[in-house]
């Protein structure tokens, strides 16, 4: 039996990301736990996120969760999302916040003077609907999703990783930004797979089956 | 590039869709898990569940339709209709709503926007703007489906929300609502030309071009319909062809 646990640090709705992994993963025990023990006896480990980047944080610490967190990030199958993935950098703009520092790099806002589209309108703030997203780099979790297919996004901020290297897609939205990383056990997304439809389906079920 | 994105609207009473016109006469529409799958199927963007339900015995049907509906169907969900405080929030983003639609009680309490986005983040935050034509170019908001007139500005109240923190505007014009003669193009574009969250254009749709029409000219960064969809005149996917062909980049 495959064990998933997806962190609660009570940031947002888990419920749709429980049930997108169950949807795809048959043979799953799939926990919601805030409970640090839950998460060093899972398989994998799914880090979600919704909201601010500081009261994430703050969150995250009150539960005791960092080092539990920090452990997985180093040895099992991890899959961060949105804040989930921001978090994992060093710091943010977002409240001036220290992140968890699995990564080098900030996380920025939209820059207000490049939010013009291609045909000079306006790009509103929430980034928010489906987006391409371009593969930078092969790798399993991108098995049978075509390059450039529509995640839904929706956030104010992006990661800036100081090493190219980990860049494992991006988007563009005024700016080209980095939509997802990747290092070793470790894939993160800005986007949200549990409401990307098949994409994102299909994204949720290569991580299930992904032995890094 | 951004898809301009297409959400059918489930107008929801006691657990069934229904569909009015001018906010009366009421016709059953069917299931609601069953409608949102067809449209998941036909490619929706996102689905919007409005929840009218008056009685306060069946106001909790809607959560149960919202944990069905999640469960089956991934893609956004927002749902509306009724939030009066922030534990209304929770409890329906709980349930498996992905944002909230709040209209009346913004009105009646703009701190609730500012206190909701601050709990849950505005990205879950939706005001729905309900307005009327007053003068030419200007508009007013109205509650409780147009009834009551409130002598806010659409515009100035838009821009207001969107400083407390609301992450997105659903946008229906009282006056088109059920006639579809298509959107109120002007409201549209003065609203999403004065704030930089993005506008759902809402009320009027009566054909596809309708829908194009929302983000060519009123500058709609989404497009909302209910009836051309639910009664099986057009298909999602069919208005998604046409805004392509129309030059509208789309999730096809």
């Amino acid at each position: 039996m495959n064990k998933v646990a997806i962190i609660d640090y009570g940031m947002g709705n888990l419920r749709s990301v429980a049930k997108a992994i169950e949807h795809v993963a048959a043979d799953t025990q799939v926990v919601v736990t805030a409970d640090p023990a839950d998460v060093r006896a899972a398989d994998r480990v799914v880090f979600p996120g919704q909201g601010a980047m500081p009261d994430c944080m703050r969150e995250l610490d009150a539960r005791g969760l960092r080092p539990a967190v920090l452990e997985a990030a180093r040895n099992k199958p991890f899959l961060g999302i949105c804040i989930g993935q921001q978090m994992l950098f060093e710091h943010s703009q977002e409240g001036d916040v220290p992140g968890l520092c699995v990564f080098k790099g900030e996380v920025r806002r939209f820059p207000d003077d490049r939010m013009v589209g291609a045909d000079g309108a306006r790009l509103k703030v929430p980034h928010m609907g489906w987006n391409e997203v371009w593969q930078k780099q092969p790798h399993p979790l991108w098995a049978n999703i075509p390059d450039g297919a529509r995640f839904y996004y929706v956030h104010s901020y992006y990661v800036d990783p100081a090493d190219p290297a980990i860049v494992a897609a991006t988007t563009d939205y005024g700016i080209p930004f980095t939509g997802a990383v990747a290092q070793a056990n470790i894939f993160a997304v800005q986007f949200h797979p549990e409401k990307s439809a098949e994409a994102g389906l299909q994204l949720l079920s290569n991580f299930m089956s992904w032995k890094p | 590039m951004l898809a301009k994105r297409i959400i059918p609207c489930l107008d929801v009473n006691a657990g069934r869709v229904v569909k009015g016109v001018n906010f009366v006469e009421l016709r059953d529409a069917g299931d609601p898990v069953e409608v949102a799958r067809r449209y998941d199927e036909q490619g929706a963007d996102e689905i919007t569940f409005l929840d009218i339900t008056a009685s306060s015995d069946d106001r909790n049907i809607i959560l149960h339709v919202v944990e069905q509906v999640a469960e089956q169907v991934f893609i956004p969900l927002t749902v509306g209709g009724g939030v009066r405080c922030v534990d209304d929030v929770r409890r329906l983003l709980n349930a498996g709503a992905d944002k909230v639609s709040m209209n009346t009680a913004a009105v009646n309490n703009p701190q609730l926007v500012a206190d909701a986005a601050g709990k849950v983040g505005s990205q879950c935050i939706v005001v729905a703007i309900d307005a009327k034509q007053v003068a030419p170019g200007k508009w007013e908001v109205f509650t409780h489906g147009g009834r009551n007139r409130t002598g806010l500005d659409a515009i100035e109240w838009a821009q207001k929300v969107a400083s407390l923190g609301a992450g997105e505007i659903l946008l229906t014009s009282m006056d088109r609502d059920g006639t579809k003669n298509g959107f109120d193009l002007g409201l549209t574009r003065a609203v999403s030309d004065a704030i930089s969250i993005p506008v759902i254009a809402s009320g009027g749709v009566g054909n596809l071009d309708h829908l194009a029409d929302g983000v060519t000219l009123g500058r709609a960064d989404a497009v909302l319909a209910a009836s051309i969809f639910h009664f099986g005149d057009h298909t999602v996917r069919e208005a998604k062809e046409l805004m392509r062909a129309r030059g509208i980049e789309v999730r096809l």
